[in-house]
């Protein structure tokens, strides 16, 4: 029976799954998704996939309901239906959210790009702390205090001490009879991956480049993420000069300054130098700009990435978002230094949002 | 039958049901045997997400209802307690993780639930070896899957399924029609000298004729059906049961009539758990709390009871809950009963002070709870016996959707507000009541549903999709009539294109 219900629970996925295939592009290229990451799962809204029946609108389905409360309180949030407009124009409105795991969507992208298995660098001298609640403490935050242990306590407490009367049984827990419900760590190797991210942040870059950046840089994070179990994220800004930021500056910075592109490597073999070394790191590189340096500048960014970034990095990727701005003299520059190609070298131009899609598949699809 | 779930009883939770059912029989509850059966948490789930029936056909909307479940026990929000399906014997399931505390709080509201299905009215119709039909269903259903694909077949369930509320839930009361006309057999013109049909007459006494048999009932049955280009309309008469007129009319393989009449069937089984969730749950808690409070406990199992039974009975503002308010209302009804709190006397004696202390010491609360629940459903036993008092005692109020801020709002406390809406939720479980009008609309045998429009308008993403789904059965442009913004809206879909008009 177990078996019965299984099978129809992946009649179900893949229904949920072919609907999210079909839609995958869609989801690839206009970002909607990232709104809706948890820490472990997406939430996708998918049209029709519930079994529709003739059913009030909201303004039918109102109630009774109990308790306190002056007329007008509000109780709950509608779903919010969009009135009569022409019909036709839209397929039928209601949504269902489907969550689905972060390692779901990956193989899903995986599936739908073609994408190949990564071979981690079998580095697990790492070890990370894994918690799980499963013993019983004294002290403890009041959400996780455990209501029948430590009522039994006070009880046991009461008979003790003999002022629990059983004709009168009031049981009144102390401080001394709380308990907490509590968790044991035990340690874990992990195998670890860096992802740097690079964005010139230039005047040339506009809002438009950036969303797709931001969008390239959510299906890069969820692959990465469903390979390795530690991934660590690091943001780097440039403009003539660079720096490490955090995720929601790199994606809204803008300056007006010049570019040199080798100060975000040296930023960046920086942090291979100090916290992350490659011995112990898989490391991750994507950087993205319109393509624009300094004239002097090339030579000795070209010199930082042979020498200091590609030996120690997985992959090494370079987006060049199109820009009406942007020269792309630097992917120019990149194709002549490595004209046969680094074998973790990747060097792709990203036309739009269109183009996003094609982009992620040239990156990952290295399998490295 | 399930015989991979099937497990004897642990010999303490033996003890358990034979005093329980010791205690049931007592009281002069009246139930078909009982078969408990204990499964772990994940059967539980799979065995609701089939309705309570584990030899239910293969659809994917169970795995659905079964992955919510079993997420929703994962992480702690929900639990199953009970499970009881209407069958005789009845089958109920017990989770293996609960207490013993648990089991026998579960099988003394089981023991209310079986003796609900047993003699309440609304239930007589439904099948009572309806584990055997969907073990039956389920066999043929797979069978054409096997012929005809999973794919095939599920998505014309799907189908099927858009429609399976459309049903008239007194049909079992009146017989049904099962005969399939050929498909084609549009009646011809009639002939002018056909005798006029009688209509039917009830035998009345003299006084009584008016009501019993008013002119314009006999007269409009009298009259010829309606004739529009000289042809007379499919159906005679508005049709409730827009399942059984899609299934007897619509051009369907002989596999289709088959899955759709498992479906019809099914629904109808159904229905009656659906009119009287209430009072079923009401009936089974007022039992569960009678007898374990006055036999069942012991010492040790009263945390753990109370703690549970408040649970079950929580409610939030937006949602009222069944147990609650069917337990408090059979409460108030014995209590009622008791001091004599009823009848011409009562009702006469506008003494707020005197009403409050009304006894008669007339003893017939035990009597009269289980004559309610023998005939009532949720929507007479709401309009019968909710009063005034109850709801100011357990601070009613209705609310409804507002518009300009998107939000459920508390409308209003007064008596007869609450009181409308919630049997206009309870009429037809608080769905559309929808007809079939005519069956061969312009002559073109295209479908023509009328929605019988109550004050609240259709969801329209829904109704579409309705229609759509519809049509894929019909296999003819079907229309729907509603109103929308107080006027005539007609929605229709012939394939291609929606279209609505006015």
């Amino acid at each position: 029976m177990v078996d019965k219900i299984h099978r129809d629970q992946g009649r179900f996925r893949d229904i949920v799954r072919g609907k999210i295939r079909d839609n995958l592009r869609k989801y690839l290229s206009n970002g909607d998704l990232i709104g809706r990451k948890g820490k472990q799962l997406v939430s996708i809204p998918l049209p029709q996939l519930d079994i529709p029946h003739f059913r009030y609108g909201d303004n039918g389905r109102g109630g009774v309901g109990q308790g306190d409360g002056e007329i007008g309180r509000p109780i709950a949030r509608g779903e919010g239906e969009s009135g009569p407009g022409p019909a036709g124009a839209e397929p039928g409105e209601h949504l269902l959210e489907v969550d689905i795991t972060l390692d779901e969507l990956a193989a899903l992208l995986g599936e739908s790009l073609g994408l190949p298995q990564i071979e981690p660098k079998g580095k697990n001298r790492l070890e990370r702390q894994k918690t799980k609640y499963s013993t019983v403490r004294r002290v403890g935050p009041e959400s996780l205090r455990h209501f029948k242990r430590t009522y039994v306590a006070a009880l046991r407490r009461q008979l003790v001490d003999g002022t629990y009367q059983p004709d009168a049984p009031c049981v009144l827990p102390i401080r001394d009879d709380r308990r907490y419900r509590s968790w044991r760590s035990t340690p874990e190797p992990d195998a670890n991956a860096l992802i740097i991210y690079m964005m010139d942040v230039s005047g040339s870059m506009g809002d438009e480049q950036k969303a797709v950046v931001r969008t390239c840089a959510f299906w890069i994070d969820t692959w990465l993420r469903s390979k390795y179990r530690g991934v660590e994220r690091r943001f780097i800004i440039h403009d003539a000069a660079a720096k490490v930021v955090d995720e929601t500056t790199f994606f809204q910075t803008r300056e007006s300054g010049g570019t040199r592109i080798s100060s975000a490597y040296h930023v960046a073999a920086g942090l291979l130098d100090g916290p992350f070394p490659h011995e112990d790191w898989n490391i991750y590189c994507f950087q993205f700009s319109d393509g624009d340096n300094w004239g002097e500048d090339s030579k000795e960014a070209l010199r930082l990435l042979d020498q200091s970034l590609l030996p120690r990095c997985n992959l090494f990727c370079y987006g060049q978002v199109e820009s009406p701005y942007g020269s792309g003299e630097f992917l120019r520059a990149l194709d002549a230094r490595f004209p046969a190609g680094a074998d973790n070298l990747v060097t792709t131009e990203i036309e739009g949002k269109e183009g996003i899609c094609d982009a992620i598949r040239e990156f990952l699809g290295t399998g490295r | 039958m399930i015989a991979p779930t099937c497990r004897d009883l642990p010999k303490e939770l033996v003890e358990i049901q034979s005093t329980m059912q010791h205690w049931a029989r007592h009281y002069g509850l009246d139930f078909f045997p009982t078969l408990f059966e204990l499964v772990d948490s994940e059967q539980l789930s799979a065995i609701a997400a089939y309705g309570g029936f584990p030899t239910r056909y293969p659809h994917w909307r169970f795995g659905m209802e079964f992955e919510r479940l079993a997420k929703g026990y994962a992480y702690g929000l929900q639990k199953i307690y009970e499970l009881v399906i209407n069958n005789d014997p009845c089958y109920a399931y017990l989770l293996d993780s609960n207490s013993l505390a648990d089991h026998k709080l579960v099988m003394a509201h089981v023991y209310g639930h079986c003796d609900f299905f047993k003699n309440n009215e609304w239930f007589r119709r439904t099948n009572r070896h309806m584990i055997d039909e969907m073990a039956n269903h389920g066999n043929r259903i797979r069978r054409y899957m096997d012929r005809f694909g999973v794919e095939t077949v599920e998505s014309y369930i799907d189908a099927c399924l858009s429609i399976e509320d459309l049903i008239d839930l007194h049909a079992p009361f009146v017989g049904r029609t099962t005969d399939r006309p050929d498909r084609y057999a549009f009646p011809e013109a009639t002939a002018p000298d056909e005798p006029p049909r009688r209509a039917a007459r009830f035998p009345a006494k003299e006084y009584m004729e008016p009501f019993i048999n008013p002119l314009d009932r006999t007269e409009s049955a009298v009259r010829k059906p309606e004739v529009e280009d000289g042809r007379p309309r499919v159906p005679e008469e508005p049709h409730r049961d827009v399942l059984g007129f899609v299934l007897e009319h619509a051009p369907l393989k002989p596999w289709q009539v088959d899955v759709m009449s498992m479906v019809r069937d099914e629904a109808y089984y159904f229905a009656p758990q659906g009119q009287t969730k209430i009072m079923n749950e009401g009936w089974a808690t007022y039992w569960h709390s009678t007898i374990m409070t006055r036999h069942g406990l012991d010492a040790r199992d009263v945390v753990c009871y109370a703690d549970h039974c408040s649970g079950a009975l929580a409610s939030s503002p937006a949602r009222l809950n069944p147990y609650k308010l069917g337990v408090e209302l059979f409460r108030d009804i014995e209590d009622r009963w008791d001091h004599g709190r009823f009848g011409p006397d009562y009702d006469a004696c506008d003494d707020l002070r005197e009403r409050r202390h009304w006894n008669t010491r007339a003893g017939l609360g035990r009597q009269k709870i289980f004559e309610v629940r023998r005939i009532h459903n949720d929507l007479t036993f709401i309009d019968e016996f909710l009063t005034l008092e109850f709801c100011e005692r357990h601070r009613l109020f209705s609310f409804g959707f507002n518009p300009s801020s998107g939000m459920y709002e508390i409308e209003s406390r007064r008596f007869d507000e609450i009181k409308r809406r919630l049997l206009f939720n309870l009429t037809n479980l608080g769905r559309p009541i929808i007809y079939v009008k005519d069956g061969n609309f312009r002559n073109r045998g295209e479908l023509y549903l009328e929605h019988r429009y109550g004050g609240a308008e259709l969801h329209q993403g829904y109704a579409e999709d309705t229609l759509r789904n519809l049509h894929r059965l019909w296999s003819r442009p079907v229309h729907i009539e509603t109103i929308r913004q107080d006027k005539k809206w007609v929605v229709s879909f012939d394939g291609q294109k929606l279209e609505s008009s006015n």
